[in-house]
């Protein structure tokens, strides 16, 4: 089943045109990522998936639904949850507090007046911090946490109300190599047991090329090639403007790394159905 | 009919008026755009521009003849304000530049607190009348009317600046640097030690062209220690409507308030006072930035130093019923007099409170607290006045009234943040006190309504006492529940960050509306018991004095905490009780413990003290 499906989609800032139309579909239980090279429009695409942005032409459809330049709180409300790539939290709550925002409000209880928010879906807000390893500081300031941190609590509030689909903008900006593979790799396992669709961007290629069922390269605003991790490596356009040197290397080792295992997309479409 | 010519006359008129507007307030968007400070200062560097141009044309007139005396007073009058405002940079604002923009205009209106008791301690409290402007005594006769000459160089002296400002902005180094640094805030911080020469150099700039705003009026108005709140309101709403940070916006934004006055006074003479705020909120609500302003990225407004709301301690709890006991026993102890001055304390508590409610919370700096304080004490006084309403209900139509003033007024409040939101509460504070103010028939004018009892069985002064301390005590109460209740812990998320919460599906524009609602609703029920204490209500109750009163209570016990704007109300309230009678500076005396709060103690008293305790308990 597709779970997002883009066509068209194109936004420009005064006389630069940040992204093109751009269409392609993520399919449900898959990694789809979006690489290019900084300025390429990948954050701008985020943002009109999730209803940062309106775009100017194009059409952004959910699981068959309509939500072209919907409010971002209406796209949550179907399923949408997402990380930032400038971590959105709140800084002067806890970490569990964080997550339990997001709880009272996919319950509808944002308005009480008298009980305490404290109490209120505290065990599902630690069983969501349980998943992404930040049980044990639930109780720490989030806005005094290392930044790789906070970007596991912003993945657990997003993940708190069950979405079926995740927009991750450069969900290990600002980490350190080791824990960007580690983050990805919990990323990954998540999303293989939950069965949720992932759109996620990365500059990091072992990243790109150990986790994604398939790729969109974007440069300029252009979408350049589309398909798995093996038909993008070897887009003679793609290896000449993106890839080439380093990029290259990373995607042939991560392939060649993945050859023994099943082929990603196929395993997580089987599971779906 | 009026002769048309007449209004010929009157559009010159506007003229004149709007370049005394823009001539303010280009130095006040000038500033803005570099420092991101808004400058409440900016009404008193005109006002000593007036007194600088007063005292030198009397003392080098008489050495350098009438002509050159005069001519030559304007300049250096400006350039001496020009050194105040670099004198209150390096002094003041130098040191406030990352702070929150609460901190930052509170610090200025402190430096406007000192000023007004500064300026009649050395001037004398009277209007002084400056002399004319040589070769400019006469008049013109324009179809038919005699029109001052002096008004022609008015008129001039708007385009002509303006026509300065594009020149230095666009052919100097230094302008180019200043327009690159009001375009590009990340730019301004990669300057390294340009940064302060570039600081300094704007505040000279926007302070010399107050002064020179104000040296220029000397011929039309006597210098006067009013000139200052008078002029610097509407200095804000010709900035905010032009676009904070854009010159050609401010003059755009000044032809067309000084034009609707001088045309608004001939149809509705009753509405002047409020025209150019109401032109200001339409305005916002169409463009939220402004006529030619550029939109503020989308961030949070938190405090720096912000933590976690915690349950009150074991230690804390004793204290607080403690606290109770002993205000329950108070009039056993005390006299009509002292008993009194508590009961305030109650009633400004609730209103600090409520303020930071929304505030420290909420992160919605209100500069206009008082308008929804006011509206319940007019509420209240209307109601029995007017209605022949008793105490009991009169009571209930003040929270009631405020409340309503609060939906009305918040929901276009909500739609901006930061400073601009500032402004606006500012703005709808001054409607609300323009009409009172002006709306005699119905409220009293400027003598307010008096004779405002309480019902027979609480005439008594220890029965009011406990009344107050109920109606209070339980808002407070109520207010505190709901900060640590998901609706509080909301006005926080939308505080640390907007983003975040639109992504989590949070309405938060619905939800910082009805939070003003309730702060306001709230404030409206201690101006109900604060009328009905007094006896009588007057538009001070709705006035920028007593905003900022608000918000001292709230800055000196502390933002980040619940019990500090309680601290603060209450010191504050008592200083004033018995420090006012005793000086003629009470007002310098406020500026002074805001400019070193401001600088020195953040946190105010109640952060000051939960740092002390946390020291004692690690230790
Ligand atoms: N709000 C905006 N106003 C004007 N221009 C913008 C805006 N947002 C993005 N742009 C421009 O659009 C282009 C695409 O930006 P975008 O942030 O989508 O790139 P990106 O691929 O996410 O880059 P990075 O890898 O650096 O995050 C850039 O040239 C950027 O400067
Ligand atoms: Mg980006």
């Amino acid at each position: 089943m597709t779970v997002l499906d883009v066509s068209g989609l194109r936004k420009a800032f005064g006389g630069l045109t940040a992204v093109d139309e751009v269409s392609f579909g993520v399919e449900a239980g898959q990694l789809f990522a979006i690489i290019g090279p900084n300025g390429a429009g990948k954050t701008t695409c985020f943002n009109m998936v999730g209803g940062q942005l309106r775009p100017d032409r194009g059409s952004v459809r959910l699981a068959g639904r309509d939500i072209t330049g919907e409010a971002p709180r209406r796209i949550w409300r179907l399923g949408v949850g997402r990380t930032f790539q400038v971590a959105a939290t709140f800084g002067s709550m806890t970490v569990a507090e964080n997550v339990q925002m997001a709880f009272l409000s996919h319950h509808g209880r944002l308005r009480a007046l008298l009980p305490s928010a404290r109490r209120l879906y505290r065990e599902q807000a630690l069983a969501v911090l349980e998943r992404v390893g930040m049980a044990g500081q639930a109780e720490r300031q989030c806005g005094l946490l290392a930044y790789g941190d906070i970007k596991r609590v912003e993945l657990a509030i997003a993940l708190a109300h069950q979405p079926k689909l995740l927009l991750m903008d450069e969900p290990t900006a600002g980490m350190a190599p080791r824990e960007r593979i580690e983050l990805m790799a919990l990323t990954a396992g998540i999303v293989r047991e939950s069965g949720i669709s992932v759109l996620f961007t990365e500059h990091d290629m072992d990243v790109v090329f150990a986790h994604a069922d398939r790729l969109l390269v974007l440069d300029r605003g252009r979408q350049v090639a589309t398909g798995t991790p093996a038909e993008v490596r070897d887009d003679a356009e793609v290896q000449r403007i993106y890839l080439g040197g380093a990029g290259a290397e990373a995607a042939a080792r991560q392939i060649e790394a993945r050859a023994g295992e099943q082929l990603p997309g196929e395993r997580a479409e089987g599971e779906a159905r | 009919m009026i002769d048309p010519a007449f209004y010929v006359i009157q559009f010159l008129n506007g003229l004149a008026s709007a370049s005394n507007l823009f001539l303010i307030a280009c130095g006040l968007t000038i500033i803005f755009g570099v420092t991101r400070i808004v400058n409440f200062a900016h009404g008193s560097f005109y006002m000593l521009g007036a007194y600088f141009a007063f005292t030198l044309t009397a003392t080098i007139m008489p050495a350098l003849g009438d002509a050159l005396g005069f001519w030559l007073a304007i300049p250096v009058a400006a350039v001496g304000v020009g050194l105040f405002a670099v004198l209150m940079e390096l002094l003041l604002l130098r040191r406030i530049y990352r702070s929150h923009e609460l901190f930052q205009l509170l610090a200025t209106f402190g430096v406007v607190l000192i000023v007004q008791d500064l300026v009649p301690a050395i001037w004398g409290p009277e209007e002084l009348f400056g002399p004319r402007a040589p070769g400019f005594t006469s008049f013109v006769v324009i179809l038919g009317f005699r029109f001052p000459e002096y008004q022609l160089v008015l008129i001039a002296a708007g385009p002509l600046v303006l026509g300065g400002l594009w020149l230095l902005f666009n052919r100097t180094r230094w302008g180019t640097l200043v327009r690159a640094a009001t375009q590009d805030r990340e730019m301004v911080g990669a300057l390294g030690v340009n940064q302060s020469v570039l600081f300094t150099g704007v505040l000279f700039l926007g302070g010399a062209l107050a002064g020179l705003a104000g040296a220029l009026q000397m011929p039309v108005e006597p210098a006067n220690p009013f000139m200052d709140i008078n002029i610097i309101a509407e200095a804000f709403v010709v900035t905010v409507i032009g676009g904070m940070g854009n010159v050609l916006g401010a003059f755009l934004a000044a032809l067309i308030i000084a034009q609707l006055q001088a045309f608004g006074i001939l149809v509705f003479p009753e509405i002047t006072l409020v025209l150019p705020f109401l032109v200001m909120a339409l305005v916002l609500v169409v463009r939220p930035w402004g006529l030619l302003g550029t939109p503020e990225p989308m961030t949070g407004h938190g405090f720096a130093g912000d933590r976690p709301l915690k349950p009150l301690g074991r230690r804390a709890q004793l204290g607080l019923a403690a606290l109770v006991a002993v205000l329950l026993l108070l009039p056993l102890g005390l006299g009509d007099y002292t008993e009194k001055l508590v009961l305030e304390v109650f009633v400004f508590a609730l209103f600090a409170f409520s303020l930071n409610f929304i505030m420290g919370a909420g992160g919605m700096v209100s500069f206009g607290h008082a308008a929804y304080f006011g509206l319940g004490a007019y509420g209240a006084a209307l109601a029995v006045k007017h209605l022949d309403f008793a105490m009991e209900p009169a009571l209930l139509a003040a929270p009631l009234a405020a409340g309503a003033g609060a939906l009305l007024f918040g929901w276009f409040v909500v739609r901006l943040s930061g400073v601009y939101l500032a402004m606006l509460t500012l703005a709808f504070a001054q409607i609300a006190w323009s009409t009172a103010f002006q709306w005699v028939e119905l409220t009293g004018g400027d003598n307010g309504m008096i004779g405002i009892w309480p019902s027979a069985w609480a005439s008594d002064v220890t029965v009011y006492y406990y009344l107050s301390l109920i109606l209070c005590g339980a808002a407070i109460a109520f207010l505190w529940r709901a900060s640590y209740a998901p609706f509080g812990y909301t006005l926080r998320a939308g505080r640390d960050s907007p983003l975040r919460c639109d992504a989590i599906g949070i309405n938060l524009k619905r939800h910082q509306w009805l939070g003003f609602a309730l702060a306001g609703t709230c404030a409206g029920l201690a101006g109900g018991v604060f009328v009905f204490s007094k006896g009588n209500v007057d538009p001070g109750a709705l006035s920028i004095p007593t905003s900022v009163d608000a918000l001292v209570m709230v800055l000196l016990g502390g933002i980040q905490t619940l019990t500090g704007p309680l601290l603060g109300a209450a010191a504050f309230h008592l200083l004033e009780a018995y420090i006012l009678p005793l000086t003629d500076y009470w007002r310098a005396i406020v500026g002074l413990i805001i400019v070193v709060l401001v600088i020195a103690f953040p946190q105010g008293l109640a952060g000051f003290l939960r740092e002390r305790l946390a020291g004692e308990e690690s230790r």
